[in-house]
Formats: structure tokens, sequence, C-alpha cells
């Protein structure tokens, strides 16, 4: 399947495994910035890795330490390969935003509505530059 | 969308004032762009949740903007850090670690930044006047700062809100925007019976609730039967802000902004939330996650930093007992010099509290590393990310109940909180 979907930050192709979210994420305290790996006991995806995969995210909710959890797994190379968020979060996007600023390769990110997310459920998705996203 | 800046803005972003201020402004345009802000305002103050160590990555950044000449332009305090700096309590953090953490809060310093290191600057003297805008960093002070003080913030990410403290600016738009602040339903509590208000959990097990239901909405709570202090607004907004993303909640009758129902509204035709008992008991055990313990393994209270006044009630409930667990009492240095002028930093420390200073327990590693530890809290905030920042499980209670179970090692629970 392929959508449309409009880069927010970055304008980059990218390629992973999709990961799609089911319930909000809280960054810090709900992902390992060492790992990439989802360690709130309380969200659906707990345990599952956010490395390298096209991760789809409903909503993000809490603590205003998303960026730095963000720009730090950029730093250690476990960030996502691209992010498609519902709506632009700046809080968690700042992180990219500074990655950017401190030189490192950072991955793009996107805009979807949270609806169209489901649909890429075990996909490789591959992202081109004009933001159309492919499942397969 | 790209927010339009003035030609200064516009010459700072060039370099005309060094290159950590164009860094700066960079950011914040950047940040308005996402946003969908038209154009910055000026800031009054600044609280700068950035200092905290989660990797290597945020030292560079902060250090990045040392190197590059840059300073803050208005008043900033700084929230935690990740190392206790005035020796009251130990930190886990050793070798290249503990040398970045302490090189991060140094950068923060050198950037021009106020040594506050408190996640409750608003009880060490930082409280920005009603109606004006501040650029402020950490969940729980942006809910505090908006709210009780009716100071305009959005929740500002933390590196975001260094880049506003060094270019005085911000993008105008969400809460700093008058007609963004009425509330959109109403969280009514009449139902509740008037006892519930008297317990010293009501309100953390309220914000815990209101945060799940408000999402990122705001609302105004109606229908309480006794005034909440300023620690219960506290608590109640640190949990609101951990479950939701709560950044601005009204109370009819408290908060600033909300003499009535009517006017927290302003017109909004608001959907009306009738709070029930059963909903209440749900979230008090969403709390825990420890499920029936028969020990407990650690306390830690002061998610926000704790009050004098708490540290006073605190020492009446430990009423001159040992406590048989590690105890963690998390505050800041504004509260320390009080503990030590009354002889209470003494008594604390000798019936078994650790005071924890400049930091706290979820943001830094501290507790013993302990498989299937069970830590005890009356915090809705330690309440919710203990179990993914520290291993431990979580069961929750009243400060009363902390202290009656750390000096047995046992759950020590109030009928009404048994599974």
């Amino acid at each position: 399947m392929t959508l449309k979907a409009e880069f927010i930050v970055g304008e980059s192709k990218a390629e992973g495994h999709s990961l799609v979210l089911t319930e909000p994420i809280s960054f810090w305290g709900g992902v390992d910035p060492k790992t990439g790996e989802i360690i709130n006991v309380r969200h659906p995806q707990f345990g599952a890795n956010i490395a390298q995969k096209v991760l789809f995210i409903p909503a993000t909710v809490g603590s205003s330490t998303a960026s730095t959890i963000l720009l730090e797994l950029v730093h250690c190379g476990k960030a996502p390969a691209a992010i498609v968020l519902s709506e632009p979060d700046a809080i968690l996007l700042l992180g990219l935003v500074a990655a950017r600023e401190m030189g490192w390769t950072t991955p793009p990110a996107l805009r979807l509505p949270a609806e169209h997310h489901g649909q890429f459920s075990g996909a490789l998705v591959r992202i081109e530059t004009d933001g159309s996203l492919h499942g397969s | 969308m790209t927010a339009e800046l003035t030609a200064r803005e516009r010459d700072i972003a060039a370099g005309e004032a060094g290159e950590g201020s164009s860094m700066a402004m960079r950011i914040v345009a950047e940040a308005a762009r996402l946003l969908g802000a038209v154009r910055l305002i000026p800031i009054q103050s600044a609280h700068i949740d950035g200092a905290v160590y989660h990797g290597d990555s945020g030292t560079h950044f902060a250090e990045k903007l040392v190197a590059d000449g840059a300073k803050v332009s208005v008043p900033s305090t700084l929230n935690v850090g990740a190392l206790d700096l005035t020796g009251c309590s130990k930190q886990q953090l050793s070798g290249h670690e503990r040398e970045m953490a302490g090189r991060m809060m140094r950068a923060y310093r050198q950037l021009g930044c106020q040594p506050s290191w408190t996640c409750a600057p608003y009880q060490a003297g930082h409280r920005p006047a009603k109606g004006s805008d501040v650029a402020w960093g950490e969940s729980n002070a942006v809910a505090f700062c908006n709210s009780v003080l009716g100071a305009r913030t959005n929740r500002y990410g933390d590196l975001l809100d260094i880049a506003c403290a060094i270019t005085g600016k911000a993008p105008y738009c969400g809460l700093h925007q008058p007609e963004n602040r009425a509330a959109r339903f109403v969280f009514d509590v009449s139902g509740l019976p008037s006892r519930f208000f008297d317990d010293e959990t009501a309100w953390p097990i309220l914000g815990n609730l209101y945060g799940r239901e408000a999402g990122n909405s705001i609302g105004v709570i109606d229908g309480i039967t006794k005034r909440p202090s300023e620690d219960d607004l506290k608590a109640f907004g640190a949990a609101a802000a951990s479950s939701g993303a709560v950044g601005l909640f009204h109370i009819s009758g408290v908060t600033p902004e909300a003499p009535d129902v009517e006017t927290a509204c302003v017109g909004n035709q608001a959907e009306v939330i009738n709070v029930t008992s059963q909903m209440v008991l749900e979230a008090q055990r969403r709390l825990s996650t420890a499920e029936r313990p028969d020990r407990i393994d650690a306390v830690a209270i002061g998610s926000p930093h704790l009050s004098l006044r708490e540290f006073e009630r605190l020492e009446v409930l430990i009423a001159g007992r040992s406590l048989a667990v590690p105890f963690y009492a998390c505050t800041g240095r504004h509260v320390l010099q009080g503990l030590k002028d009354t002889g209470s930093r003494r008594r604390l420390e000798e019936a078994g509290v650790t005071l924890v200073v400049d930091t706290c327990i979820v943001v830094t590693p501290m507790l013993p590393e302990l498989a299937g530890g069970v830590l005890m809290t009356n915090s809705g905030k330690f309440a919710h990310y203990a179990p993914g920042n520290t291993g431990y499980d979580v069961l929750y209670g009243g400060m009363r109940e902390c202290v009656e179970s750390a000096v047995t090692g046992r759950p020590e629970l109030a009928e009404t909180r048994s599974p």
C-alpha cells in the first residue's frame, strides 16, 4: 500500500520495519535511550525496540524530557529510521532539530493521521523524498 | 508554516550575536515552525529542565553552546541534575558517566543559569507574575506555573527551554495565547463523598485520574469540598502532568483564572465528566504495580521536591522512631538550609532518612539494585515513572502509610486501599 504523508522535520528517504504504537508514549521513562527498548511496563508495546524501525506514534504524553531522549537515541545510533506522528509534537521533534544542529545524521519525521497507522502494522516501510510511505 | 522573525531576530539567527545565540535562535525558530507559531514573543524568565544526564549527547549539546559563547538573557532557574552536589546522598553514576553528568551541570551554570537544582522552583522564589510570558520546562513546574501562578508557558522540551532562555524569546502559540487557556471540559467531583478530600492522597490520585481523562485538553475541576494547600496543588499537577499532557488546569474558586466554572470556560460548550468513587478507586489501583507485596524494600517521597512544611509533617509522622528500610526524601537546596537551621536534618538522618538534594531517585540511578524490589511512594509522579526508571515495582500510599511501612518493613496500608 502507498499513502502520502507530510515531512515535518528533515526530508530524506528512509526504510525500516514498522512498529505501530497502539497507545500514546512518554519517551522519558518509556524508552531506554541507550538501547531503544520500550521500558514502560504499562505500555502495550512494552519490550519492543524502536531502533531502526519506522515508528508510528498516535500521541505523546508526559515529561518534557522527550527531546533529550530522542537526541541521545540519535547519538547512540538507536533512533528510529523515521518517526510518523499523527500531529507534530514539538517537544519530541526538537530532539531531531538539536541533533541536526550538532551535525549528526538525523532521521526524518512525518505527519500522518493516526487512523492510517494500523495498516502499516507488520510491514516493511519505505519512505520516499516526496513523503510517500510504501508498505510491503 | 514558517514564523515571521523580526529583523533583529534574523540577524541573531544569522550569527551577528555569536554562534551560540545563532544556534539558539535557529532552534527557537524551528520550534515556532513545528508549533505553527507566526511570531516570537519576549519572555520574562525560564526554568531549565535540560541539565539531567541521560547520556553524552546532552553534555555535548550544552558544552557546544558554552564553547560558542552563549549566555542566558533572562533569569533562569535550573531543574534537577543527575548528581547531589550538596553531598547529602550518593548516586551510582561512576567513571565516565559521573564525569559527563558533572560537566553537564557545570555547562548550564556557565550559560548563566541559577544553581537552584529543583523541580519545585515555584517554592524556591521563582514565581512569575500572573499574565506574564515565561518559558518553563519540567512538566510539573509547567502545570504549576500556568495553573496556580497564572503565568503563561507552554510545555518546553529540555533543549528548547535553554534556547528560549538564551534568546529571551519563545514561539507565540498555545498557552501563551489567552484564548487557548479556557477550559473545554468540567471535571465534576461533587459526586465524591466529602471525606474523600480529607485523605492526604486525594489530590495526587485525582491528578492521575484527571491527567488520563484530560490528555492534552484543559479542564476545570468543580465541586471540591475542601480548599487544597499549595502542596496539594503541587501533587495534583505533577500526577496530572505524568499521566496526561497537562500543561494547564483550573480549579473553580481556587486557581487565578477560574473564579467560577463559567469564567474558566469563557463561553466554551464544556463537556462534563462526572467523577465517581469507582473511577477514583481505579486510579488509585493503577498507581501501584506491586500486587499484594508482603514487604517493601524502600520508600521514596518528594516528587515534586518536598517543601519545609512537608518535612515538618514527615518528622511528626516518624515521631522519633527508626526506619527499617531505605527512605529517600527528595528536595531542593532552598529547603536544605531551613532543615539545617532547625536541627531537622540531623533528626531525620538519625531516624534513617536519606535527604536527596539537587536531584531525585527517578532521574539518576540511586536505589540499590534489587530484582523484584518494591518501592513505596506517596507521589503520583514517582508512581508513574519509578517502574520504568528504577526497575522497582511501586506500592502507592499516603505519607503516613509510607512512614508506618518504613518502620515495620511491611506494607501498612489503610483499609480503603486493600486491592
